[in-house]
């Protein structure tokens, strides 16, 4: 299977204030991209809009398999994402949430994948915990279950090991050169570290240099 | 498809038995109102007409206060992007559709059941009139809100703006249910009120057909 993300002359602004223009790049499966950059330069917006959660100002965001575009409608298939400002029911168990996924997904023999994911993130022995009583890391876990709960083919992480203790760094590494094995990562981080785990920088900071340079031209 | 509505359904099903978000507030109101209504009209004869138009403000109001809340309290929690990551938006607009017949039938329910009890002057002589009334009018006050709640549920004036927007476009529907409820309790027949019926479904229908295709844009910024 050949799969593709492009995104073409992406421009994001909130009324007056330009996020970013024109950013450009194709993904395949196997190829991994960071995006880097300071507060507030557009990081979380560049991967919600890869995502589909926003739309572009202006460019476009295009998904392929085997050469047919994917209708924006089913993006949601094919993507994990872990995000700080993605929330869980936190009414719900640790359990209860993935279940509650999976029905929505309509994903099939879901309970093995549920313990398969619970154990994966090291969240076995608190599964039937109500969210509400589980501490940030743990929830950042938790989170990392959702997103991977399908198998997805793209694998989108924000702040990726934000709250996360020594062993849960490790964790998510893991996972991410898992998914460069089988299908695309984008990673968005204002941690040097982090952006070795992609093959692939883009800095927005950058990007917004050389845009302005491109004016004064 | 459908077992994932099925499955959003259940899942604030679940949120609102645990929780009680919507549940405790709208006994309370339905409790105070009537209460209220009986306070103010001691030792007086109260025409069942007016009884018939009291009994849909009762459901009015506390209908507006209970049916936002399944939109608002997933903005206002965030877990709004947990949904927009796991299916279609037509998927949760009809699962929280759903989930609002569910609120507002067994809000109805009780609303009725109190109200009879209390109401002395309040008889009903065409049964028939006054559940189909009750049901539609029901369906129709519940979509019509569920579509708001997802437009104000972006809005930063959430509590004081729903109301407000609510009511215009909720006025056909309620002048429709509350005639067809003073009908029944003049004891009208079934087939008197047919024409009734036509716009309570039409009404029900142009609304969660607009909802529908109105969603993809109101869901994802
Ligand atoms: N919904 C929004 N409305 C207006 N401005 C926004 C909105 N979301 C983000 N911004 C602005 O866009 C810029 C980029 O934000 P963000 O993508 O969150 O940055 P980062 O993730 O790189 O820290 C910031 O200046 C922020 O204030
Ligand atoms: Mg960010």
């Amino acid at each position: 299977m050949d799969f593709k993300i492009t995104l073409k002359n992406v421009r994001k602004n909130f009324s007056r204030l330009l996020v970013f223009d024109s950013v450009n790049f194709e993904l395949t499966i196997g190829s991994s991209l960071a995006i880097a950059g300071k507060n507030g330069s557009g990081k979380s917006t560049l991967v919600k809009i890869i995502a589909g959660l926003l739309s572009p100002s202006a460019g476009e965001v295009i998904y392929q398999i085997d050469g047919k575009k994917i209708d924006k409608l089913d993006w949601f298939k094919y993507i994990g994402f872990v995000a700080p400002y993605l929330q869980l029911y936190d009414e719900f168990t640790g359990y209860e949430n993935l279940e509650i996924l999976a029905r929505i997904r309509g994903l099939k023999n879901y309970k093995n994948k549920i313990e398969e994911v619970l154990k994966r993130v090291n969240l076995y022995a608190r599964r039937d915990d109500l969210v509400r009583g589980y501490s940030s890391g743990m929830k950042q876990r938790l989170k990392y279950a959702c997103a991977l709960l399908h198998e997805p083919i793209v694998l989108i992480l924000d702040e990726p090991t934000s709250n996360l203790d020594a062993e849960g760094v490790e964790m998510v590494w893991k996972i991410a050169q898992e998914q460069k094995k089988k299908g695309i990562l984008i990673v968005a981080t204002n941690e040097a570290e982090e952006l070795q785990m992609c093959e692939e920088v883009i800095n927005l900071d950058e990007l917004k240099l050389k845009s302005r340079e491109q004016i004064v031209k | 498809m459908l077992s994932s509505i099925w499955a959003i359904f259940l899942k604030d099903l679940k949120s609102e038995l645990r929780t009680r978000y919507a549940l405790n507030a709208l006994f309370m109101f339905v409790v105070v109102t009537i209460s209220m209504i009986l306070f103010s009209t001691a030792g007086e004869v109260v025409s069942g007409t007016l009884l018939s138009g009291l009994l849909w403000v009762v459901i009015f109001f506390s209908a507006m206060s209970g049916l936002s809340r399944t939109f608002v309290s997933e903005e206002d929690r965030g877990t709004v992007i947990f949904l927009q990551l796991a299916t279609r938006p037509s998927v949760v607009y009809f699962g929280k559709l759903l989930f609002n017949f569910a609120l507002i039938f067994g809000l109805n329910l009780f609303i009725v059941i109190a109200y009879l009890l209390t109401m002395e002057n309040f008889k009903v002589k065409s049964f028939d009139v006054f559940l189909v009334g009750l049901i539609l009018g029901g369906i129709g006050l519940a979509s019509a809100s569920t579509i708001i709640a997802a437009i104000i549920a972006k809005a930063n004036t959430k509590g004081t703006l729903y109301p407000v927007l609510s009511f215009p476009v909720l006025l056909p529907l309620l002048m429709t249910t509350i005639n067809m409820t003073q009908l029944s309790i003049e004891g009208a027949t079934f087939s008197e009120t047919i024409g009734h019926l036509r716009i309570l479904i039409s009404y029900s229908a142009v609304v969660i057909i607009a909802s529908y295709l109105l969603f993809d844009y109101i869901w994802k910024e």
